[in-house]
């Protein structure tokens, strides 16, 4: 059985609604925390669930909870990042937009377990209708009484408020997050401290991601060792996949951790198959920033095993032969798509979007832009391919916050699978202007990395 | 009403409505974190005056009780703020890789033909500006343009044409 926690009922006629939420269920978490759990069995809960961080980095919850610092008579904040800018990433605003008070409940069971007597939801400033949908659903909320003071009788407080964001990708990492929220520039802090220690305004906060938040209800329903059965390994639980590219049927999809890559991306009941009767070029499996897969390496590892939508499988030979599950924005691309201009349109968003505090992303994310720009017009260098490796080995590791990283993978992963695809942008320039190389072989891979 | 392109100090404030809203905004962050509403209170802003110019990052300044060059640097630095005149109707196309090979290139080219001008370039008439912008998460449903509040997905040059018709 195929088990769905977090949107089953998205289709439910009216669930954006409190009645309807609550006559389908909802809130049950927040009574059962509130009524016969402290905040630490919550949070132990949560630890015996596996959950891990649904945003992009896979951190477990759990762990990430316990490290919040507890000094008496200091406030402590959650803080859900609802800032979904990953490119190839819109799960989390399915979510909001359809089911928000599951939304709003986790964060009142989250808090609770926090010891957080406001929290807030920081949405980016795009998704402006989805931040009045909250916003209604909060008034809603206050107005059954599961937010406010005394809570259920329980003696616990809560606020909860929802703050956009205005265009800055960077806002999506924690302290560029936070940063923003207390009304400045995004650009990331230098850790430590982390933000468990001193966070939004000198304070121990968590930032955790909408899914991830969402994804406490279930587990304080049913138990952290029911959410812990679903899955395989240390990939726990369920996990929203946002699919697009070239398939029949893009769209949000929730998979239990585990599912073949194959079964999602072929099968009628997920992304349905390659559209127009194209063949698979490219996937780049976790948003923009992890690795791009070639074709052969999409469903099979290296060593011919199955290859899972699992954070351990999607990642099985590392960087040289892998990738990520990240945020689960799943891209996918067939035959007619180039490598090059991909690669040249992805660094141009880096660029656009580093915050400039750190030299070899503000710079190099700019010159990379340039290199590819060139390539993928024709008026490439054969040492250029060369070039631009150097340039992102010097970004990865060398930046305050991961965005280098970020801006360097998608490049080292293109050149590492595709670098005869670029070879024929710099050899075939006038041919490479008229049509696109099509599949790599994957004869030649081995070749190339033997 | 403030002339579109021009805030003379004067004239400066908001509706007695956002005003009111403002105050619940700033309610929300504890006392002396008023400048967290910032973000908010310049989407407000723009709502309202059109653009953010000199004038009305002082005017917001004020409001918060904060340094006008804290306002400039926040309004500088997200793509969402407008620092200079821009049309009553600004599409923003997303350029980003998913909506790219989706088409958004010639979705770009179409309106730039129709609209007789480039990225980044307003009507003569002040009525369009066509902007291209990074991702807007709408990657399955590309190409797509937002407009104010609102997404246009699965865009096609019959919608495009539609829209602009629309509003014209």
């Amino acid at each position: 059985m195929k088990r769905k926690l977090l949107i089953d009922k998205a289709g439910v006629p009216g669930i954006a609604s409190y009645e309807v939420y609550r006559r389908e269920g909802g809130y049950r978490s927040v009574e059962k925390a509130l009524k016969s759990m402290s905040p630490d069995d919550v949070v132990e809960e949560v630890k015996k669930s596996g959950l891990r961080g649904r945003g992009g980095a896979g951190f477990p919850t759990g762990m990430k909870w316990s490290f919040l610092a507890k000094p008496e008579g200091v406030p402590r904040y959650l803080l859900c990042n609802a800032d979904e800018s990953e490119p190839g990433t819109f799960k989390d605003r399915y979510l909001m937009e359809h089911i928000p008070h599951l939304l709003i409940e986790g964060m009142i069971v989250s808090s609770y377990a926090l010891g957080a007597n406001t929290s807030y939801i920081y949405i980016r400033g795009e998704y402006m209708w989805i931040l009045h949908i909250l916003e209604r659903a909060i008034a809603e909320a206050y107005q059954a009484g599961w937010l406010g003071k005394n809570i259920m009788g329980s003696g616990y407080n809560l606020d909860l408020h929802v703050t956009p964001g205005a265009g800055a990708y960077i806002c999506g990492e924690e302290t560029a997050l936070i940063e923003s929220l207390e009304g400045k520039r995004g650009n990331p802090r230098i850790k430590p401290p982390f933000p468990a220690v001193k966070g939004l305004w000198g304070c121990p906060t968590v930032v955790n991601n909408v899914e991830t938040i969402a994804a406490v209800v279930p587990i304080v329903n049913d138990g952290g060792d029911e959410y812990a059965k679903i899955g395989i390994g240390r990939s726990t639980g369920t996990k929203l996949i946002s699919a697009c590219g070239n398939i029949q049927k893009p769209g949000v999809y929730e998979i239990e951790l585990g599912l073949s890559v194959e079964e999602f991306l072929y099968s009628d009941e997920y992304c349905g198959g390659m559209k127009n009767g194209k063949q698979l070029k490219a996937c780049v499996p976790g948003g923009s920033s992890v690795p791009i897969l070639p074709h052969f390496l999409v469903t099979k590892t290296a060593q011919g095993e199955s290859r899972l939508m699992s954070y351990e499988s999607l990642a099985d030979g590392g960087f040289q032969t892998g990738s990520m599950l990240g945020s689960g924005g799943f891209i996918v691309y067939d035959e007619d798509q180039c490598i090059v201009r991909n690669t040249w349109n992805f660094t141009r968003f880096y660029h656009h979007e580093s915050c400039g505090q750190c030299s070899p992303c503000r710079e190099g994310t700019g010159w990379m832009e340039k290199v590819l720009h060139r390539l993928e017009y024709g008026h490439g260098k054969q040492e250029d391919i060369d070039l631009l490796w150097d340039i992102q080995a010097k970004i990865e590791g060398n930046t305050i916050c991961p965005l280098g990283d970020a801006a360097a993978w998608p490049v080292a992963s293109a050149i590492r699978h595709f670098r005869e695809e670029f070879e024929w942008h710099v050899n075939e320039s006038k041919l490479s202007q008229q049509r696109n190389y099509g599949r790599v072989s994957e004869k030649t891979f081995v070749n190339a990395t033997a | 009403m403030p002339d579109q392109h021009n805030h003379p100090e004067s004239q400066l404030q908001f509706s007695d409505e956002t005003l009111k809203l403002i105050a619940t905004l700033t309610a929300q962050y504890p006392d002396g974190k008023q400048k967290s509403a910032l973000l908010r209170v310049l989407h407000l802003a723009q709502l309202e005056f059109g653009w953010l110019s000199a004038p009305v990052m002082d005017y917001v300044a004020r409001l918060l009780h904060i340094q006008p060059v804290e306002v400039y640097e926040v309004a500088t630095f997200y793509s969402m703020y407008d620092t200079k005149p821009v049309g009553k109707v600004k599409l923003e196309v997303c350029r980003t890789g998913p909506c790219m090979i989706e088409g958004a290139e010639k979705i770009v080219s179409y309106i730039e033909q129709k609209l007789g001008i480039k990225d980044g370039e307003t009507t003569a008439d002040g009525r369009f500006t066509l902007k291209t912008v990074e991702c807007l998460g709408a990657c399955g449903y590309a190409p797509m343009m937002q407009v104010g509040e609102h997404y246009h997905e699965h865009l096609t040059e019959e919608k495009i044409d539609r829209f602009i018709a629309d509003n014209a």
